[in-house]
């Protein structure tokens, strides 16, 4: 991304956002609400349209094309905080839709292919079962599960946790940690710290639509360099 | 059985008025089944119920599928899409029945053979171009506000995983808008069979008219139209059960 800007109106929530984020790489954006860090992430799938600069995945930059759209969605899976599974499929064929529709697999194949992805996230018991039905934590890994079934080569997490019972927070993390050591490319919007410690390459802070602070998390945790990073980094680790 | 109670609760306005039939204003014996005069009146008015029917039928359906493509274009981040769906919507919906049906069937065919085409309009179409035109300004309205309740994340989780717009649709926003909108739909059905009775008026031999040929020879209007009115409560009657049924049948799909 290169100087990308947004605007909602009149509101500025992206200004001249400078990201790189390579093959492999795990970058783990935070800040406080209303900072503009989910925004970030949907504009690299097109969820959010931007008005000025650049963004470019895998070699394909992201225009209004239609096309272009299309190509880097398909190399771009995304999790969202509110799960977004399809209420009125079974789990299971919440993991075949894409696999079957988009990237034209036989019945057989997809079903293959969800039940490896369901068996790495550790629910294949629930394959037949309506996604109103299980918990949130056995939810959001479904959901994870139906992006993986894509076969993205980059993995967007929009708070992911965040509407968790605690206790559901650490089996989702769990499967997200796995994931970052089989070597997935990354971009983890979370207030998460302690997942952020264990997997990011890279730490992003973001107040007010702006990047203040980029660094590997050692240098990040141990000695921010701005004021509004230290205030934040106080307020969520020690509450 | 307890199913059964509410219809037959409902048709005893009927039976206490039949009841009445010693006195002088009552003389069931048109429609009374078991006289051959009376049974073959009764034949006559039920001979109807098959056009009813089907008008309706095809009527409910062509404007089911009419109703979806006013509506989607109203949903468009496009504004010329959103007004010409405006436009159908509120112009559609502000013409009464009655006049629509005889612009339809006097006008209509003026209109083509303007345009060097020679396309009659019988009664039976005429009625059901009318009625299916009319509804859909109404379906429409459904099919937006049904697509409109489904949450905004249900359609970026199918863009994320690939799906394209009718894809989307197809597979992810319709099967769950349709269980939402099948009770306003239904309501529409009714409204649709009840108003095929404006056929009647360009000789479309369904129900009513029927009833009002009868009533001339036999001059009984009392027992003619009261159990002509018993027929469209068991029609109407018929679909609300079925559509019950449909929704149960749904319901339980998606708690399973």
């Amino acid at each position: 991304m290169i100087g990308v800007n947004k605007w909602f109106g009149d509101f500025h929530v992206l200004k001249d956002i400078e990201l790189t984020v390579r093959a492999g790489e795990r970058v783990v954006i935070c800040g406080p609400s209303g900072s503009g860090k989910s925004t970030v992430v949907r504009c690299i799938n097109r969820l959010e349209a931007h008005e000025t600069g650049l963004i470019r995945v895998d070699g394909i930059e992201l225009t209004d094309d239609a096309r272009s759209v299309a190509a880097i969605r398909s190399e771009v899976g995304m999790v969202f905080q509110q799960f977004n599974l399809f209420p009125h499929l079974t789990v299971l064929e919440n993991l075949m839709l894409g696999p079957m529709k988009a990237r034209g697999l036989s019945r057989a194949d997809a079903e293959a292919r969800a039940r490896r992805y369901l068996d790495r996230v550790r629910i294949p018991e629930q394959a037949d079962k309506r996604p109103g039905r299980l918990s949130g934590g056995q939810q959001q890994r479904v959901a994870i599960a139906r992006s993986l079934c894509m076969e993205p080569k980059v993995m967007l997490f929009d708070e992911p946790t965040s509407a968790l019972d605690p206790e559901m927070i650490s089996e989702v993390l769990d499967v997200m940690v796995e994931l970052a050591e089989d070597g997935m490319t990354m971009v983890v919007v979370t207030h998460e710290m302690g997942f952020a410690r264990k997997v990011a390459d890279k730490m992003v802070f973001m107040d007010a639509g702006e990047i203040v602070e980029t660094g590997p998390p050692e240098t990040f945790f141990a000695n921010p360099s701005s004021e509004r990073c230290r205030t934040f980094l106080g307020q969520i680790l020690h509450h | 059985m307890g199913r059964m109670r509410t219809p037959v609760a409902l048709l005893l306005p009927f039976l206490l008025l039949a009841g009445c039939a010693s006195s002088s204003t009552w003389g069931w014996y048109v429609v009374n089944p078991m006289t051959p005069a009376g049974w073959t009146n009764l034949k006559f008015l039920m001979n109807g119920m098959g056009a009813t029917i089907l008008i309706s039928l095809i009527a409910a359906a062509i404007s089911i599928g009419l109703g979806l493509v006013v509506a989607l274009p109203g949903l468009s981040h496009r504004r010329w899409l959103r007004i010409l769906n405006r436009i159908y919507v509120e112009f559609v919906r502000s013409i009464p029945l009655l006049p629509m049906l005889f612009w339809v069937f006097y006008g209509l065919p003026l209109v083509f053979r303007a345009m060097g085409l020679n396309i009659p309009i019988d009664p039976f179409w005429g009625a059901i171009i009318t009625l299916a035109i009319s509804d859909s300004a109404f379906t429409a309205e459904i099919y937006r506000a049904g697509i409109q309740s489904i949450a905004k994340g249900q359609t970026e989780a199918a863009q994320t995983i690939g799906l394209n717009y009718v894809q989307t649709m197809r597979h992810v926003i319709l099967p769950q808008a349709i269980r939402r909108i099948l009770p306003p739909l239904a309501n529409q059905f009714i409204y649709i069979v009840k108003m095929s009775a404006f056929a009647s008026v360009i000789g479309m031999q369904e129900l009513t008219r029927r009833a009002n040929e009868l009533v001339v020879t036999e001059y009984r209007p009392l027992e003619i139209y009261s159990f002509l009115i018993l027929e469209y409560l068991v029609l109407v009657l018929v679909i609300s059960a079925g559509v019950r049924w449909l929704e149960r049948r749904m319901g339980a799909d998606e708690r399973g």
